[in-house]
This record gives C-alpha cells, structure tokens and sequence, in this order.
C-alpha cells in the first residue's frame, strides 16, 4: 500500500519585501497560512508550485511545505514553518505584528 | 585606523552601481532569480525566513565612530532600528528590502564600508583579536596584516570560485582571543630566536559539520613572506579541495585527507613558485597600511579618580572587574561593552546605542571601535580617568551590563528565529539561561564560562569551542538540544565532547542548571573555573548530573 501524501501548501517570500507568502486556491498570494490551498493531491501540488515558480517578479523560492487541515484552513506541521507564520521570537517584529496591524 | 584610498573608494562605488543595476535588472525581471542569487549573495544580500538580511563586513572588527553612526543611520531608515553583531565580527540587518538594498550599499560606501565577500566561496572577512593594538599582552597589532589580506584577497581573480568559502583569523598576542584554531588559516604572531616577530601558520580548522583544530604548517614565518605563503596555501586548496561535495569541500577536509605532512610540504613547493614573484610591492604597501594604524598618542592620565570610584561604587567596581582588560599603557583600559543584557538577544545593538558608543568613542576613546566576534563591542583606550563617566554613559542605554566573561556573556547565532538555514531556534535558549541565572544570582558565583550556542550543525555560534556548547537540531519535528562540555577557543584550543542524548526545548536550562550546580558542588575552590574542572574530573559527573545514575549508563 502507498503511504498516504502528507497535504501540502506552497509557499514563498515576496520578492521585494521578502514576507512569507502562501498560495491561494483563486490564485493569489496571502500573507495567512490558513487561507492558503490546502492541496491533497501530489500531481496537482506539482501543478501548483509550477504555477508559483512561474511568478517571478511576485514571488522567489517557492516550495512546498507540509500542512494539515484545521478548524479555520490549513496549519502548519512543522515548527520551522509555524515560525514562518508569525515572525521572530525575540521581538514583536514581522507578521505577528504587521498582520494584527493590517 | 586605515582610511579608504582613492583606489578603495572607486572599487566599491563601482560595485554599487553594478549591483544597483542588477537588482533593477532582477525587478523587472530581465534576471531570473537563479541568474541573481549568486550576485545577491556577492554582495552579502541573503533571503532568510522571513526577510532578506544584508550582511556587513567590518573588517578585522575595526570601526570608526562615523561608521558606527552611518549603521544606526541604516538601521533606522531601512530596517527596524537595530542590528545584529555576528561571530564573524560583522553586523547583519534582518530586514531590508531589495529595492532599499542599492540606497543602504550606497550609504555604507559614504562611510567606507561594504557587503563585498560576506559570502559566497571566496575569502571572506578577516577576523583578528577584538583587542589589537591596545592588549598588554600584544607582541604587535595583527590589523595591518589583516589589511593586507583585504586588499589581497578583495576580488582576487584566482580566489573568487574556491571549492568553499575560505576565512582566516589572525592574532597579534599568543592569549589567542580570535579563535585562530578554528579557521582555515589562523596567524598566531610570534617571535623566533632572533626576536623577529612573525607567525604561526595553522591551516585547517573549523567548525560546522566536522569539527576540526588546525594544524600547525609552519612554525614561523617571517612577516615579508606572508602574502605569498598564503597565496600558497589558497593555491594548493584551490587545486585539491573537493568540489564534488559541499560537506567535504572545506579545506579542513582536505588536509585531513591528505595529511599535514603532505599539504606542509605541497604548499612549501608552490611556496617556492610564488615567493619569487612578490618583488616588494606588498611590503611598501604594507608600510604606508601601517602608518594607517599607528597608536593614538595616549595621554597621561591619573588613576586617582578612578580608584576613588572603585572604592565608592559597588556597581561600578562590579562592572570595572569584569568588563575591563589590561591596557599596555597602565592608566589606561580596554572596555568591553556587553551587548548581552540578561534578556535581550545577544549582539543585538539598536540604534540609539550605536549613537551613544560612537560618541562615548569620540568623547573618551581616541575614536577608536572594535567589534568581537563574541557579539560584543570594545572601547579599546579609555584614561581609566574617565572610566566612571563611561559606565553612567552605558548604563543610561542599557549597556553597563557586568557580565562580559560570565554565563550570559553568550554567544548565540540568529537560530531559527531568522536564519533560512536553522534546524533550532538560538535566541530564546540564550535570552532564558541569562534570565535563570540573573533570578539564582548564580552567576558571579559560577565565574568566567563561555557558553555558545548554535542553531544548527554549521556552528555560526560556536558550540564546539563553549565551555559549555549548545547545538539546536530538529529531532523528528521537534527542535532538541545537543550539549558538549569542554570546549575551548583559545590557544589550547579543543574541540567539546557531547554529553549523550539531547534535550527539549523546554529541558535545556534545567539542563545547564544541573551541569553548573555539579560544577559548584565539585569545584576545588572558587578559582577553579568550569573549564579547569572539566579537566580534572572529566565528563562523568556531568553526564550523572544530567541523566542521572541509571540515563548515565545509557548514554555512556
């Protein structure tokens, strides 16, 4: 039996600003994780970060990060990515901020 | 301190415009991101987790007070007021973004400084002593090498796509306070039988993935033969260092493949080649670089106010016996400003504080700055005469911590709280212990400890060489912390040994509690540092404290 693929959303950093960016369904690029496309299949992630590799005035370094299903979208899996979704721990500074200041 | 000449200035104007263009070039898309990287990085420009972050080179950590004020200037108008002093004795902005990058290179070249070769596989910043030309100790000023290194090296064409980046350290006193042991070459300054001054050649240290001491190639070599000996030890890695694997391509490696005897002797052969073609250029150059650095005139001062605050002030005398070293010039001192207040992150300098050093350097210091690659930043010639005005200058910013030495007097990468390449966070270990110890008052009581602690197995925060080091890792999707005991930066460099099994995040100051009160148990008197324990009785004590009786087995 194939082991089951571990959900996916694609993220990058804004080329010129450099902030963590995620993938939307409709196209577009979120600052919150959780309104990121939350993608189950392997050969449509593949389709996917073609997609997002292909915006290279928007974004660079776009990947595929492993995510999981949650009450308000998708979460991230592993701690380096739900770092990426707040900013730094030792000062209120990045997303944590920018995003409540929105 | 060396002043850019016409020549230096035009080089890094140049390169301003140059990548001024290629970022314009990258914006509106007539680059790729593929094509850009590697200039980006050429010009110390890295993508990081949440940022892009410019890297800074200060050269040898020698900085002016102007230049000081030029960061502050950066860090206030493109970044988020502060900056990051590294290891490597640069300083690294966390925030920039890349259409400012151009401005911000801009403003650093008014200053005479730039990001040239803070990364990529070329020789990168030369590090040297924090406390050149003003440590008692001193056989001469390492900087005036150092600057002939930079010139030297500065876009050398045959050293611009070594196998690996390639850093050297060089140190003026034999107390190796520049870890020279740990770089791919480190110059200890010496004197033969003749009393000529010269140096020691070690080749092949390093941290990172494989640890490793240099080895000692050449017991001394006279100052007129530095550029070429160099140049043939760069030339003989630059021919076998190994390009086929980025972990096996440091040139620690490769002398551990082919022996020191070995690539002694290749690179006294290529020596052989090369010397002849130095006809004494470098040498009037490196006149006219030492004028450059010739010693303020100190002045004569008395020590009686000093000694009358000494005596009066209990903060001051606290601050006086830590963060004070001996000066050659008996009245005065070299002061290490901590930029490692209990809590705050280590090396993090903001921009205020930048101001009120670089004024405290004009008003009291001869305008002279260092920084050290332990994250913090020196007054190198201070009248001890003014030293209480210097420390109620500090303490108004914050910066009268009396730690430098002790627990919290950390060394500590970015970690994953901004570094791309982390598998742990850094910081928050660092900022915790100095909190744990500051609410024991344990600190004073443990005394002189270097604790260092990297986020990853590269070892920017040089774990292997703490008394105590600490390496963050990602264990199954759970950062974990691995500890070594018995490291060592200085000349009796050596490599820590690990402990046994790691720690989680939220284990590792118990963790560092339970080694140092077993250290305080087992202690021979107050004067037996950590480090000198270590060396009496060895690890075991240490592993019972840490996994007790039973862990201890296991993880022996």
């Amino acid at each position: 039996m194939s082991r089951r693929y571990i959900p996916k959303v694609v993220t990058a950093n804004r080329l010129r600003e450099g902030d963590v960016v995620y993938l939307t369904a409709d196209n577009h690029w979120t600052a919150h994780h959780h309104e990121a496309e939350l993608i189950e299949d392997e050969a449509h992630a593949q389709l996917r970060l073609l997609h997002a590799a292909g915006q290279k005035l928007v974004v660079v370094g776009a990947y595929l990060a492993d995510a999981k299903a949650g009450p308000n979208g998708p979460e991230p899996v592993h701690f380096r990515e739900a770092f990426r979704t707040r900013g730094p721990s030792n000062y209120a500074h990045g997303k944590q901020v920018d995003l409540t200041n929105v | 301190m060396y002043d850019y000449t016409d020549f230096d200035e035009a080089f890094v104007r140049t390169r301003v415009a140059q990548f001024t263009d290629q970022v314009e070039r990258r914006l509106d898309g007539s680059l790729t991101e593929d094509e850009f990287r590697p200039l980006r990085l050429m010009n110390g420009l890295y993508l990081q987790l949440h940022a892009y972050m410019l890297r800074v080179a200060i050269p040898y950590g020698t900085i002016n007070p102007r230049q000081m004020r030029q960061l502050a200037y950066i860090a206030d108008t493109w970044d988020k007021g502060y900056g990051h002093f590294t290891t490597r004795q640069n300083i690294q902005f966390n925030w920039p973004k890349l259409p400012d990058v151009p401005a911000i290179l801009s403003a650093l070249a008014d200053v005479g400084m730039h990001a040239i070769q803070t990364s990529g596989n070329c020789v990168r910043n030369v590090t040297a002593d924090h406390f050149a030309g003003a440590a008692a100790d001193e056989i001469e000023d390492p900087r005036p090498y150092a600057e002939l290194l930079r010139q030297w090296s500065t876009d050398h064409p045959e050293f611009q796509f070594l196998p690996r980046k390639f850093k050297i350290a060089i140190t003026g006193s034999p107390n190796d306070r520049a870890v020279t042991a740990a770089h791919d070459i480190g110059l200890r300054m010496t004197r033969n039988a003749a009393q000529e001054a010269g140096f020691e050649v070690f080749v092949g240290g390093g941290l990172g993935r494989t640890p490793m001491i240099g080895h000692l190639v050449r017991q001394f070599l006279p100052i007129a033969d530095l550029l070429p000996y160099v140049e043939s030890v760069l030339s003989v890695y630059n021919t076998l260092g190994r390009r086929d694997n980025k972990y096996k391509a440091r040139i620690k490696i490769t002398v551990h493949e082919t022996g020191r005897d070995e690539i002694a002797r290749m690179i006294e052969d290529r020596f052989a080649e090369v010397r002849p073609l130095f006809g004494g250029a470098d040498q009037a150059l490196l006149a006219d670089i030492r004028a450059a650095f010739a010693q303020p005139n100190l002045q004569s001062r008395s020590v009686a106010d000093y000694d009358a605050a000494y005596q009066a002030n209990p903060v001051f005398r606290a601050w006086a016996d830590t963060n004070l070293s001996a000066h050659r010039q008996g009245d005065h001192a070299i002061v290490t400003i901590s930029i490692k207040a209990h809590g705050q992150t280590p090396g993090d300098a903001t921009s205020e504080q930048m101001r009120v050093i670089a004024d405290l350097s004009e008003t009291y210091g001869y305008s002279e700055l260092r920084i050290s690659h332990e994250q913090n930043v020196i007054l190198p010639h201070v009248a001890k005469a003014d030293l209480p005005a210097v420390h109620a200058a500090l303490a108004k910013v914050g910066l009268a911590t009396a730690n430098v030495g002790l627990l919290s007097d950390m060394i500590a990468c970015p970690g994953m709280d901004y570094c791309a390449l982390a598998t742990a966070r850094s910081i928050p270990v660092a900022q915790e212990i100095a909190l744990h110890f500051e609410a024991l008052k344990l600190e004073h009581d443990i005394g002189a400890l270097k604790i260092k602690i990297s986020g990853c197995i590269n070892a920017c925060g040089h774990h292997h060489v703490g008394h105590i080091g600490i390496l963050g890792l990602d264990r199954a999707g759970v950062e974990n912390y691995q500890i070594t005991l018995g490291g060592d930066a200085t000349e009796t460099a050596a490599i820590g040994e690990k402990t046994g099994p790691g720690f989680a995040y939220d284990e590792i100051v118990p963790a560092i509690e339970r080694i140092l009160r077993a250290y305080l148990g087992l202690r021979l008197h107050a004067e037996e540092t950590f480090l000198d324990a270590y060396r009496r009785v060895g690890m075991d004590p240490f592993k019972r404290a840490l996994y007790g009786d039973e862990g201890h087995q296991d993880a022996a």
